[in-house]
């Protein structure tokens, strides 16, 4: 008998990344505006109206799902854009949003009732008490719970509510501190919930010299990379500051989270759906990370006790990370 | 995993370089903008990504070729331009491997961009820009291998 697995859900930043992630076997997409009302508001990514159609046909006439992240704060004065990001997703026929910003939820809720709701790692609920609020408020049928709790911890919630819940499976990790953090705004004054994006890429510069590279952020030193070591995200989380005379990631080192090790333990405690992060990156990431999850799922679908990670997964993996440091970042922490 | 054909990681012999870097650089720039010019004229790129790049010149060095690409956009079209500006907006530096990689969409960039095999310099913004829209653009689906249906 097949047994039941989470769902992977994959990032979509372009109309090939989508198909990427479809013909590579994700059971669902994610994607959003080619605006601030979403969290990866880089310069020539995401969706306009055409490529959105053409999006949503490619993947639900293959029946895998579409689900559009909508997931920043709404700026004030400036509601009614985060209202017809919702209307929008709700005239395309996705079959999810992802929002953040309780005002929106209620928004949706109370505009769009038959749309299915999921609360974005960006609303930051951390607790069974906040999913069921949001359930109870707002109708919100899948939580997605920021990378900061133990496996533990995210079973203790399954087991309270009945909301769905999703964790992240693959990609990039920062400081984690999703929705509540300020950091990027403390040296650019913008930040992901209040323009979409963390480290602005007006604010980045690298710079170049003999034998090592420096990246700054508006003006602020953050790292400097030997020609050897391996380059991360400029982000202020990730830097080497000075610190009581001595330089380090003070922070937080740049690593990727990987959870196969993990996988069937997820998949015992009742995770509803994996996701995998990255809309920023290409296509070929996309196919990557998926068809390497997709084969994993499949294989503990297959034979739960015979489960073991292949190598050429991990390598696969290992390949596409930031920092070349993978890790099980919160989940398997001995301290709460 | 399923590619039929890879392209390997390599870097050419030092010599190469070393005779490339006195080679006229003109035919790689006209190359270049003309390839992109047809891709504009196909409608692969979007114009709201063309506006912004408007006025802003390129620099595609080939380190390990000695060979390098110079191009600005102009009036919605890439012309090549004879002469490096003394500070391009935008620098890609790359081996020749690392770009066929990119060009074959084998390769995600920020993958090479954190192994430090792919060097943007400049306007990151811009940078950014350029990656996203060659990253979006849908090509039609052709039987090569390494590409699956």
């Amino acid at each position: 008998m097949q047994r039941k697995v989470p769902q992977l859900v994959c990032p979509a930043g372009s109309l090939p990344a989508l198909k990427a992630a479809v013909d590579h076997g994700a059971d669902a997409v994610y994607l959003g505006y080619r605006n601030d009302t979403n969290a990866r508001n880089f310069a020539g990514l995401n969706f306009d109206e055409k490529a959105m159609r053409e999006g949503i046909r490619y993947a639900q006439s293959r029946r895998r799902g579409v689900l559009m992240a909508i997931n920043t704060f709404a700026q004030p004065g400036r509601f009614a854009d985060w209202q017809r990001a919702v209307d929008g997703a709700a005239e395309l026929g996705v079959d999810a949003v992802i929002l953040a910003d309780i005002g929106l939820l209620a928004y949706a809720r109370q505009r769009h009732p038959e749309l299915r709701l999921h609360l974005s790692v960006q609303g930051s609920a951390t607790s069974y008490e906040a999913v069921n609020f949001v359930q109870r408020e707002f109708g919100v049928q899948r939580a997605v719970l920021p990378r900061v709790l133990t496996l533990a911890q995210v079973e203790t919630v399954i087991r309270n509510t009945s909301v769905e819940i999703e964790v992240f499976a693959f990609g990039s990790l920062c400081v984690m501190n999703e929705g509540r953090c300020w950091l990027s705004s403390y040296a650019t004054g913008e930040s992901p919930n209040t323009v979409g994006a963390c480290s602005p890429a007006k604010y980045v510069q690298w710079e170049r010299s003999p034998g090592q590279m420096a990246t700054r952020l508006n003006g602020i030193l953050i790292d400097r990379f030997g020609n050897d070591e391996a380059a991360g995200y400029p982000t202020l989380c990730k830097g080497r500051f000075e610190v009581g005379g001595e330089v380090y990631y003070a922070l937080e080192e740049p690593t990727s989270l990987n959870v196969l090790e993990i996988l069937p333990a997820i998949a015992d405690i009742g995770v509803a759906a994996i996701k995998v992060e990255g809309r920023q990156r290409s296509p070929i990431y996309v196919a990557q990370v998926t068809r390497t999850l997709r084969a994993a799922l499949d294989e503990l679908a297959r034979d739960r006790q015979h489960f073991s990670v292949k190598p050429a997964w991990q390598s696969e993996l290992a390949k596409l990370s930031e920092g070349h440091q993978v890790t099980l970042g919160a989940y398997n922490r001995p301290w709460r | 995993m399923n590619q039929t054909f890879t392209i390997p990681r390599f870097r050419l012999p030092g010599l190469v370089a070393a005779l490339g870097v006195h080679l006229p650089q003109w035919p790689h720039s006209l190359a270049l903008a003309s390839a992109l010019n047809l891709a504009a004229l196909a409608g692969l790129l979007p114009k709201e990504s063309l506006a912004q790049m408007e006025g802003r010149s390129f620099l595609v060095e080939v380190l390990d070729a000695g060979g390098q690409a110079c191009f600005a956009c102009r009036g919605g079209r890439f012309r090549p331009l004879l002469t490096v500006p003394a500070k391009p907006d935008l620098s890609f530096r790359a081996n020749l491997s690392a770009f066929l990689q990119l060009l074959a969409r084998q390769e995600d960039p920020d993958t090479l961009f954190f192994n430090r095999e792919l060097s943007i310099v400049g306007d990151t913004e811009l940078g950014l820009l350029v990656k996203n829209m060659l990253d979006a653009i849908d090509w039609p689906r052709l039987p090569f291998p390494g590409r699956q249906a």
